[in-house]
């Protein structure tokens, strides 16, 4: 497939799978799946808010705190990180482990380090219309970070979230949800929410759909 | 079932651990490690899930929010040692008044993480993980 943005490659195997290819864990002596789900997006479009959302609204099934490693300024520095338990599948207890990324363009090295042995990825993009071009980018980011695991960004279970989407109502420039999905979601054809992490609306959809396509791509795996 | 690995359509791959490879983890981390006095051991791989973990009893420790972080920290420093033209630091070891955590890497992919007090030296814990190391080596590798 040849993508008009350029960075759309398939993933083709080389032989080097054993080295970077692990997903999900899966225990069958406890019947307990640990999967990995990482929040990604450009700088200050609310990954941590998306978790930090969810901490309060599930807290009765996280029994742990939420981890943040941050900067004095209150930017993600290396992750954050949030163990969820979501019940029960086929028999299996499904842990799932949410991490975001730092979003700052500076720390390139460490949302790869993130990445590794991710699962599923939402993506976060900014709606403010002054960051089309950073969402652009950090997409880009993502595809080639993944790339250097030997994943495709065009197979892994990936949810866009449109953020911010509460500002309109503050008179806001924001880029319309048309453009956000040409921009980003036009090959990709993933689903999307809009969203405001801040406020709450589509933060738990966004998360329970990016578990189920998770687990599901697990499927044969859950006998 | 005696498979490890499951390829999926996609080519990626999800790491499977029967029963009986458990308990032979379980018996190395117990026998190498909790009999010598460590408080608390976990195997985890290097996107911080854990694989197995046994304690002394006495433990309370948050180990999922510990393995993302050992994860993480091992893959950072990985990144330092690089970066001034080192493969990798063998030795990762953080000391702390009452309890020390010691970090080894088992294969690419997994990593050994060992809580333990000053009842134990850490010229003779670094013995010990070597040899649970050498035994976890051959369980986890690939249709073992």
């Amino acid at each position: 497939m040849e993508s008009r943005l350029g960075f759309l490659k398939p993933f083709e195997p080389n032989g080097s799978q054993e080295r970077f290819g692990f997903m999900a864990i899966i225990n069958l002596k406890k019947k307990e799946v640990q999967s990995k789900i990482v929040y990604y997006g450009p700088g200050r479009g609310g990954k941590t808010t998306n978790l930090e959302y969810v901490y309060k609204k599930f807290r009765s099934r996280i029994q742990t705190e939420m981890v943040t490693i941050k900067t004095h300024g209150d930017r993600t520095l290396f992750f954050d990180f949030l163990p969820i338990q979501i019940g029960t599948i086929r028999g299996y207890d499904i842990r799932i482990q949410l991490y975001t990324v730092p979003g700052q363009v500076k720390y390139e090295s460490t949302r790869r380090l993130v990445l590794r042995g991710v699962d599923g990825i939402v993506f976060v993009a900014d709606s403010l219309a002054v960051r089309r071009k950073e969402n652009v980018l950090s997409l880009k980011s993502l595809a080639d970070n993944l790339a250097s695991y030997k994943k495709s960004i065009l197979e892994i279970p990936l949810v866009f979230q449109y953020n911010k989407r509460d500002l309109t109502d503050d008179g806001i420039p924001l880029l319309p949800v048309e453009w956000l999905e040409q921009d980003l979601n036009s090959e990709l054809k993933a689903p999307y929410f809009e969203a405001s992490a801040l406020k709450g609306p589509n933060v738990a959809q966004t998360m329970k759909k990016i578990i189920l396509m998770t687990i599901d791509s697990l499927r044969n795996d859950l006998t | 079932m005696d498979k490890q690995y499951i390829s999926d359509a996609d080519g990626q791959r999800t790491y499977i651990f029967t029963p009986a490879q458990l308990s032979e983890i379980e018996a190395v981390l117990a026998e190498d490690l909790l009999d010598v006095g460590v408080h608390s051991v976990t195997l985890i791989d290097m996107a911080g899930n854990i694989i197995s973990t046994m304690d002394n009893g006495d433990n309370k420790h948050d180990l999922y929010s510990l393995a993302a972080l050992a994860a993480g920290n091992f893959g950072a420093v990985s990144t330092m040692a690089n970066l001034i033209g080192e493969e990798e630091f063998s030795l990762l070891f953080h000391k702390g008044n009452k309890e020390n955590i010691h970090f080894s890497k088992v294969t690419d992919e997994f990593l050994l993480i060992t809580i333990f007090g000053k009842e134990v030296s850490l010229g003779f814990l670094r013995l010990k993980v070597a040899e649970a190391t050498e035994k976890l080596v051959i369980i986890l590798k690939p249709g073992s």
